[in-house]
């Protein structure tokens, strides 16, 4: 039964005068003492730069003393931090979670710096949302770690928002309530305040970030949520030093020309920040993450998924019926995708097998190519071989006829020498020919004259 | 003997070779009004007068007049402008626009210049204030220091060619003598932005630190911040300017407020535009609900040292360490480049013959193989007939 339904048909109701007293005033009573039993819970996130005092304001909001350490300026990137305390006040019993970030401002690129925020508060939003659509849930007793409020710290330059301020809160205003702070107000006097709150404000309202605005609907507190909606962003001062003024212990910051007293009025606004989170809306936060900002996240979940209210036909459709049609949907794609990648499976190897064979077909060609040219090449050789057999026998006839000669004439050197001269001039043109293919120009001189002296070696050689 | 009064007087003895020695005292620049020495002292000993040089360089600078130029950088919000009109008594920031949150998202950081002439007891300073708006502001802030660097570049460059030019006489100074780097006292220290901005200056320019906004801190805290700073500082090897020494024969005051001053840095400052009347007097402050922060009392910050330190005491040093070591530093850097340029460029063309073989390309190289191995063929031939030749004489 989906809310359009119930909306369709109104109820007929009549209102009755009592007669006498029944008794179900103590409802509410009843709602008291059983919330009072289960425990309350509560979740604060903490955004600010390292070191502008947000562990310092939760200990002095809180009164106690939650174990805390300094971080470092050099984090690589922003990550929270989360605790959880129990804590109890009279009868009434509070499991406070503070998450805090840290290394939040530090880095030189601080475009991604909102990121890991956005995404912690989605996570709780996410395993709310998986217990809700659980078979077998527990509601009543799940810790709900959904983040009900955010501190967002502003450095106090006095001038306005930082660039990266206006990023972050942009980002997170649709997802959480925030609740800007004007951090270590101790050093804007009074006059620089009023300007730098006014300016803040107007920042906030032309770029369109929603702060949270205490809520005005119950009369008992309309008044004092109006004024106060009038004083935001508060200017805070943490300190959990106690110093003496006057007659008794408060808690203050002692400087060498004064004494700033955090819980006086005139000094900061850390005592309206203290009543209006804890003492007067706390019930109101919760109750506008719930309503409103997970109801926000579920609806863009869900319909990420696909998920209607009503079908084209403008038929209401419940969650199971779309929730089967899905799956019916994801298995068919599946099977399809299945498909597809068989058949390229398929056809890749196809593709494959061609290539190899092409391949094969090449390599067989070169070889039978090479094999070719082998032969040709011995074929020459062979060709060569023969001239040079052929040359050494003529050689050898003439110099028989030479021999012959030089028995009939022992003084002439004749053709003997004129055989070695050319072939020295050969061995000379040849040597000159390679030097002149290895050196510059200007080396052919160096070259020439080194080659004539081997000739000369050669023809003292013979001689 | 001297009827000088003997208050920081040096006293030099000289001996002339050939001459009486003379005795000598010369008076610092604290008494610029000189006595000219009476005349039993001129019969005592030899009186040569260049006891008055430092009073003629004294008159000389007067005439010329001073020059400063100071780089104020941080995030905005910082309150360097403030600080600034605290140190110069003066209202350098009338007109101002500063910028909206969005508009900051995506700044580029920009140069500002502001000149002022101030007079004082008739000592004329020309001060320039170099102001780096958008400096860490927008949400990506890497390498955006990058235009103050090369802003100090080019003055450094402007003053080079000046200087090797042919006409040298009017020669401004636009070099950066110091630089006031804001650090928030937010924090537990120096941050990223911090650390290499300081590292891509501390080279180029003095780097000053200081802690901004000090009235958001009680003294415990300031100290622990001032101790991390140093801590830091000395970690990543950041060279900020230090005091030079002093000399060791200075009185044992002067020493002792010398090195409070060294131990002190740091120095918180609070800056103020205002006037508020506390304990009786008008002085610059902040007024609050709890207190009035007074700008000059020392026990509320540093802003009396910073002042001592930047223009009363060492504003000369800091001009001599810019023109003597940074203005060097760059200078040698660009002449090597420049040579090393020329070296390159004449490798080019330099007709010296490179050895014979050199790689020779691929058909050379067959050629080469061609007519070795047919020279080989021809020795082996000549060599067979040789051996037949001796065979058949045997």
């Amino acid at each position: 039964m989906s809310s359009s339904d119930v909306a369709r048909q109104p109820d007929p109701s009549r209102s009755l005068s009592l007669s006498g007293h029944v008794g179900f005033d103590s409802l509410p009573d009843q709602l008291v003492n059983k919330s009072t039993c289960q425990g309350f819970c509560f979740n604060i996130l903490c955004i600010g730069e390292t070191g502008i005092g947000k562990s310092t304001l939760m200990d002095t909001l809180f009164n106690t003393n939650f174990e805390n350490f300094e971080a470092s300026h050099f984090e690589p990137q922003v990550k929270l931090r989360a605790q959880t305390y129990d804590l109890q006040e009279s009868n009434v019993r509070l499991r406070l979670t503070v998450v805090n970030t840290v290394g939040f401002g530090d880095q030189m690129n601080k475009q991604e710096s909102y990121q890991p925020v956005v995404d912690y508060i989605d996570r709780q939003f996410e395993s709310y949302l998986q217990e809700e659509l659980k078979i077998k849930r527990s509601l009543h007793s799940y810790h709900d770690s959904r983040v009900h409020a955010c501190l967002y710290f502003i450095s106090p330059t006095g001038h306005s928002l930082k660039s990266l301020d206006l990023v972050t809160m942009k980002k997170l205003d649709s997802k959480v309530n925030i609740i800007p702070v004007i951090a270590k107000a101790d050093t804007i006097s009074k006059s620089e305040l009023h300007k730098f709150k006014i300016k803040i404000m107007s920042e906030l309202v032309s770029n369109g970030v929603q702060i949270y605005q205490f809520p005005l609907d119950d009369e008992t507190v309309a008044q004092v949520n109006t004024a106060m909606n009038g004083l935001l962003p508060f200017a805070v001062v943490g300190s959990t030093e106690e110093v003496s003024v006057g007659n008794k212990m408060v808690k203050a910051r002692q400087y060498p020309w004064g004494v700033v007293q955090v819980e006086n009025e005139t000094h900061c606004d850390f005592v309206k920040l203290r009543e209006m989170l804890i003492c007067v809306n706390m019930e109101d936060l919760r109750e506008q993450t719930h309503t409103a900002h997970y109801e926000l996240y579920r609806r863009c979940k869900l319909e990420e998924m696909g998920f209607k209210d009503t079908d084209p036909e403008s038929k209401p459709v419940s969650l199971q019926e779309t929730y089967e049609a899905k799956r019916q949907e994801f298995l068919l794609e599946l099977q399809k995708r299945e498909e597809e990648m068989r058949q390229m499976f398929v056809q890749r190897v196809k593709e494959k097998e061609s290539e190899l064979k092409d391949s094969e077909r090449e390599l067989q060609n070169r070889f039978e190519q090479l094999k070719r040219l082998h032969a040709d090449e011995k074929a020459a050789l062979e060709e060569k071989r023969r001239l040079l057999e052929d040359d050494q026998s003529s050689f050898g006839k003439r110099r028989a006829a030479a021999q012959l000669l030089a028995a009939q004439n022992l003084t002439s050197n004749g053709k003997k020498d004129k055989d070695h001269t050319a072939l020295a001039f050969c061995i000379v043109g040849l040597l000159f020919e390679r030097q002149t293919l290895a050196c510059k120009h200007y080396y052919k001189m160096h070259c020439f004259i080194v080659v004539s002296t081997l000739t000369f070696t050669f023809f003292n050689r013979f001689e | 003997m001297a009827n000088y009064s003997n208050n920081f007087c040096l006293s030099i003895s000289l001996e002339f070779p050939g001459r009486r020695s003379a005795s000598v005292h010369l008076r610092p620049l604290f008494y610029p009004s000189f006595k000219w020495p009476s005349d039993e002292s001129i019969e005592e000993k030899q009186y040569v007068g260049f006891a008055t040089l430092p009073n003629q360089v004294h008159r000389k600078s007067v005439k010329k007049g001073f020059d400063f130029t100071l780089m104020v950088a941080g995030e905005s919000g910082m309150g360097k402008s403030t600080l600034v009109n605290s140190l110069f008594l003066t209202d350098l920031y009338k007109d101002r626009k500063l910028l909206n949150a969005e508009e900051r998202i995506n700044q580029t950081v920009e140069i500002i210049k502001h000149t002022v002439d101030i007079e004082e007891k008739g000592v004329k300073l020309k001060l320039t204030i170099v102001d780096t708006p958008g400096f860490g502001d927008a949400v990506n802030n890497n390498q955006c220091w990058k235009p103050i660097t090369d802003y100090i570049d080019q003055q450094f460059e402007q003053y080079f060619r000046d200087e090797s030019g042919l006409n040298r006489k009017n020669i401004q100074d636009n070099r950066v003598h110091c630089c006031l780097y804001f650090i928030p006292p937010f924090g537990h220290g120096l941050r990223p932005v911090d650390v290499e901005f300081m590292r891509a200056l501390h080279e180029k320019v003095n780097v000053v630190p200081l802690i901004a906004k000090a009235d958001c801190l009680t003294p415990n805290e300031i100290k622990k911040l001032k101790d991390r700073i140093r801590e830091e500082i000395e970690k990543f090897g950041i060279k900020v300017y230090q005091f030079p020494e002093c000399d060791s024969d200075e009185d044992e005051e002067f020493k002792q407020m010398d090195k409070e001053l060294k131990e002190c840095t740091p120095f918180a400052v609070i800056g103020s535009n205002t006037v508020v009347e506390a304990r009786g007097q008008r002085v610059r402050g902040r007024l609050y609900p709890w207190g009035i922060v007074e700008v000059e009392n020392q026990s509320h910050c540093d802003f009396v040292k910073l002042r001592n330190m930047l223009i009363r005491s060492h504003m000369h040093d800091l001009k001599d360490v810019t023109c003597d070591v940074h203005y060097e530093n760059y200078r040698a850097q660009c002449i090597q480049e420049m040579t090393s340029k020329l070296a390159q460029d004449n490798r080019m063309e330099s007709p010296i013959p490179i050895l014979p073989l050199s790689t020779p390309d691929a058909e050379t190289e067959k050629l080469i193989k061609m007519k070795d191995e047919e020279l080989k063929r021809m020795q082996e031939m000549l060599n067979k007939m040789q051996q037949q030749m001796h065979e058949k004489d045997q």
